[in-house]
């Protein structure tokens, strides 16, 4: 592994981060209420980064992330409900991240035909329609509680496990920007930056969108699981397209392609509500505004760039 | 080792290029002139895979390559750059060429994502191939700098330095000199030259200047409303008289 | 059966229509703009909660309180244009398409916040009778639908093929630049685009309303993306196109709610979305274009 400074800054981040919580909790000055924050946090980060890796990296906008993270989060609930009163809470668990995360990573590949063959507005209108399909489709099953949700799932990622799941997390963060950094990574962006070059230049462009989309959903998927064992019960309006333009809010406020953006901006979008507690109707227009301002902001005469990750450039440096 | 035979396409009624051949050796410097519009960047698009050919057949050293993707031809030795500037403005400029080493320097998705297995030796070998290259167009001390934030001279010059970074057999350069003033595009003529010998690759590219082509180009070939005028050594094409009212009227 | 089937097909041209009116909006725009106002779908739910108002709280007549309402909505659609749409025309698409979607999610959030979540039940203001053909029984707000629809159409085709706005319109989508050369004002064409579409979602959210008698801030969500769904189908870009798509999807929807299941209506009509765009991109009468390098 490459060891320079920035990788020992980012460490020690990640080490103050992680002591910081565990002070929190264990020092008792975290109201019930915020310590079930912590979970869902951590939870938000990996969803705003995996979407960053399609939205800010290869240039696409999914509209249905949440879709796969739902199929992170119903199949890994339906397994370790299966599982619970054979195997041990451990090995249940982590078989239930992995189903999760490989079958959103299966429907991933399989929005790839779109992907492969559409882009910009359609691709966003098809991956819309993708998550809205496995909204009604789980709604209509048996299997998964229909409208009434499932229950009664393990509290495996309960805040008492913190541990476990921020150590996920930081794989995940990990990964994505390795990833990012790298020669698959370079053919991502280089997609994104001008497609026909792209290919001019010998890329494979069909495998890194379907790659990148695979990837992202995969990661969703184990946040979802995640978001499954914390909470216990899922229901399928969680998934539904409001949560999908929140992940998207996350990225856009954090800075399009710019990973540390993504996770400052988790942080304070879902800590935020908590502090304007009773108005959650103001939250969903502070998403709107969001949206709309910094859309309007980069792409002003006053930030003379064309790109759309300028903002928090200076933030992202490090990365 | 490039041959057209017969090559036309049509978009609607229109034939943007008919009936064209073209037969490029080894090692030559070609040049395609013509007016504007005459169909040449068509040519190069027919070439590369970005439109396919209604008619005729492309070959590249005896293959064909016709119906081929442009990730296929170019894998397959033609690398190419564009007329309006086609960087990856949001990349550095060593990064840029980096993309371009994708086929050459290859590691596993796990390394890409891990960074170990080896990543740090096949950067440093990348990082080395594309700081040689970037040298020959001295762009090598902005390596760094976002290549959109480069002078449009430089720009160009990056497109080609990405174009020979994949290693190809035969280099299409789109209009490299347009927009360049008189000097540097005398510079950049001899380093098209210069890369021709270092890299041992053969050029074809396009200009609708004559007379700069007519200095480094070993043979040409005139386009004209989407079909061959002429073809032959610089001082026999221009010296036609057909050239001659192509390019300045009745 | 025969006879529950002939029903099922005039549900289908009454919910189609309003589709296609949304469409029409859609359609319009992407053509001039070359971009998704993903905000129209809420059009329609301004245009419900201003009807609303206007009747139930300030005590308007009807006849004055759809003036009313299809004036706000068209005013909110030439708004939406300038303030967001217009200062992003030479920013990717993107970015557009960010924006608009922030947009429909700031109208929802906005009635939300003034209206509150309790859906607020509505009296219809078409009478409600139901008429008899033979065996076959139609609402009459069925008919005042088809009517209104097929009056708005005609309107509109003639606007577009047959005024000298209409064909300024044409040209500001066929080729913005040449158009501004040809001295038409394309600033003033395309807040007329965003004008006449939003008022057309005016009406449909008032035959919308006037079908389901109840409002809520997110009612103009579904109608709005279905409605993209049918422009995407009838081919985008395409005013009779978006007609046809409308009406085809209206009649996709309400027989597969009659046959195969309510809950997978919504599934099945998005499952239409993919396969078109998949097998037929360009939708039924959608031109084909060609990509410059």
């Amino acid at each position: 592994m490459k060891v320079n400074k920035k990788t020992i800054i980012n460490i020690v981040i990640m080490l103050l981060a992680y002591a910081l919580v565990f002070v929190l909790i264990n020092s008792g000055v975290l109201s019930r209420q915020y310590k079930s924050l912590i979970v869902p946090i951590c939870v938000n980060i990996m969803l705003a980064v995996s979407l960053n890796l399609v939205t800010g990296f290869l240039g696409e906008l999914s509209l249905g992330h949440a879709g796969f993270m739902s199929i992170g989060a119903y199949s890994s609930a339906l397994l370790s409900i299966a599982l619970s009163n054979t195997f041990p809470p451990v090995l249940a668990f982590f078989t239930a991240l992995i189903c999760g995360g490989i079958s959103a990573a299966f429907f991933g590949f399989l929005i790839g035909v779109p992907v492969l063959r559409l882009r910009g507005d359609y691709l966003a209108i098809v991956t819309l329609a993708f998550g809205e399909i496995i909204k009604s489709i789980i709604n209509y099953l048996k299997i998964t509680g229909g409208s009434k949700g499932l229950s009664k799932i393990p509290l495996y990622s309960d805040y008492k496990n913190f541990t476990v799941v921020f150590v996920i997390m930081v794989i995940t963060i990990v990964l994505i920007s390795n990833l990012i950094d790298s020669r698959d990574g370079r053919a991502i962006k280089s997609i994104r930056d001008n497609d026909i070059a792209a290919e001019s230049i010998g890329i494979n462009i069909s495998r890194y969108k379907v790659m990148a989309f695979v990837i992202a959903a995969g990661f969703a998927g184990i946040a979802g699981a995640l978001y499954a064992h914390n909470v216990g019960i899922i229901k399928p309006g969680i998934f539904d397209y409001n949560k999908s333009i929140e992940i998207l809010v996350f990225v856009v406020l954090g800075g399009m392609g710019n990973i540390p953006g993504s996770i400052i901006s988790a942080i304070i979008l879902t800590l935020l509500p908590e502090f304007l507690r009773g108005a959650d109707n103001l939250r969903m227009l502070l998403y709107a505004i969001v949206l709309i301002v910094m859309m309007i902001f980069n792409n002003s005469k006053f930030k003379s760039g064309l790109s759309l990750n300028r903002t928090f450039r200076k933030l992202g440096r490090e990365e | 080792m490039l041959e057209c035979k017969n090559l036309g396409i049509q978009f609607g009624g229109l034939k943007a290029v008919d009936n064209f051949n073209l037969n490029i050796e080894k090692g030559m410097l070609y040049g395609l002139i013509g007016p504007n519009g005459a169909g040449k960047t068509t040519v190069f698009n027919l070439l590369t895979g970005v439109y396919k050919p209604t008619t005729g057949t492309i070959r590249l050293e005896g293959n064909l390559i016709n119906g081929k993707t442009p990730t296929q031809i170019n894998n397959m030795g033609i690398a190419r750059t564009f007329q309006n500037i086609r960087l990856f403005s949001n990349m550095s400029v060593l990064d840029n060429v980096k993309a371009a080493l994708h086929e050459k320097v290859r590691y596993s998705l796990l390394t890409s994502m891990t960074h170990i297995f080896g990543f740090g030796k096949k950067e440093k070998e990348m990082d080395e191939l594309a700081t040689d290259i970037l040298k020959v167009f001295s762009l090598d001390d902005k390596s760094d700098t976002l290549s959109g934030n480069l002078p449009y001279g430089e720009q160009r010059k990056l497109e080609i330095a990405r174009a020979l970074a994949t290693s190809p057999s035969l280099l299409l350069l789109d209009e490299p000199a347009a927009g360049m003033n008189p000097n540097e595009t005398e510079e950049l003529m001899k380093t098209i030259r210069q890369i021709r010998d270092m890299y041992n690759v053969t050029i074809l590219l396009i200009e609708h200047d004559m007379k700069l082509v007519a200095g480094i180009c070993e043979k040409l070939s005139v386009l004209n409303f989407g079909t061959e005028l002429a073809s032959g050594t610089p001082s026999e094409v221009l010296n036609n008289p057909e050239v001659i009212t192509a390019y300045l009227g009745e | 059966m025969l006879i529950n089937f002939i029903e099922q097909l005039i549900n289908g041209l009454r919910t189609g229509s309003i589709y296609a009116l949304i469409a029409i909006g859609y359609t319009m725009v992407y053509g001039i703009a070359k971009m998704i106002n993903f905000a129209h779908g809420d059009i329609i739910m301004v245009g419900a909660y201003a009807l609303y108002f206007s009747i139930s709280v300030l005590g308007l007549p009807v006849p004055i309180a759809l003036l009313i309402t299809v004036i706000i909505c068209g005013v909110l659609g030439v708004m939406i244009e300038k303030v967001a749409y217009k200062p992003l025309r030479s920013a990717p698409p993107l970015a557009v398409l960010i924006t608009a979607i922030g947009m429909s999610f700031f109208l929802q959030s906005a009635s939300l916040l003034i209206f509150g979540s309790t859906p607020i039940p509505f009296q219809s203001v078409i009478p409600n009778v139901n008429i008899s053909i033979g065996p076959v029984v139609i609402s009459s707000i069925t008919v005042v639908t088809l009517i209104v629809t097929a009056i708005a159409m005609i309107l509109l085709t003639l606007f577009v093929n047959k005024t000298k706005l209409g064909s300024a319109m044409r040209a500001v989508s066929e080729d913005k630049g040449a158009a501004e050369l040809m001295g038409i004002n394309v600033n003033s064409t395309i807040s007329m685009t965003f004008a006449i579409g939003s008022a057309l979602a005016a009406v449909a959210g008032v035959l919308y309303i006037c079908q389901y008698q109840s409002m809520k801030p997110t009612l103009g969500a579904l109608p709005g993306i279905k409605a993209f769904v049918a422009a995407v189908l009838g081919g985008i870009g395409s005013i009779p196109g978006a007609m046809i798509g409308g009406i085809l999807l209206g009649l996709i929807e309400s027989v597969s709610k009659a046959y195969i299941s309510t809950e997978l209506a919504d599934a099945i009509v998005f499952g239409v979305l993919i396969v078109v765009l998949l097998f037929r991109p360009s939708g039924l009468l959608g031109k084909k274009k060609i990509v410059k390098v």
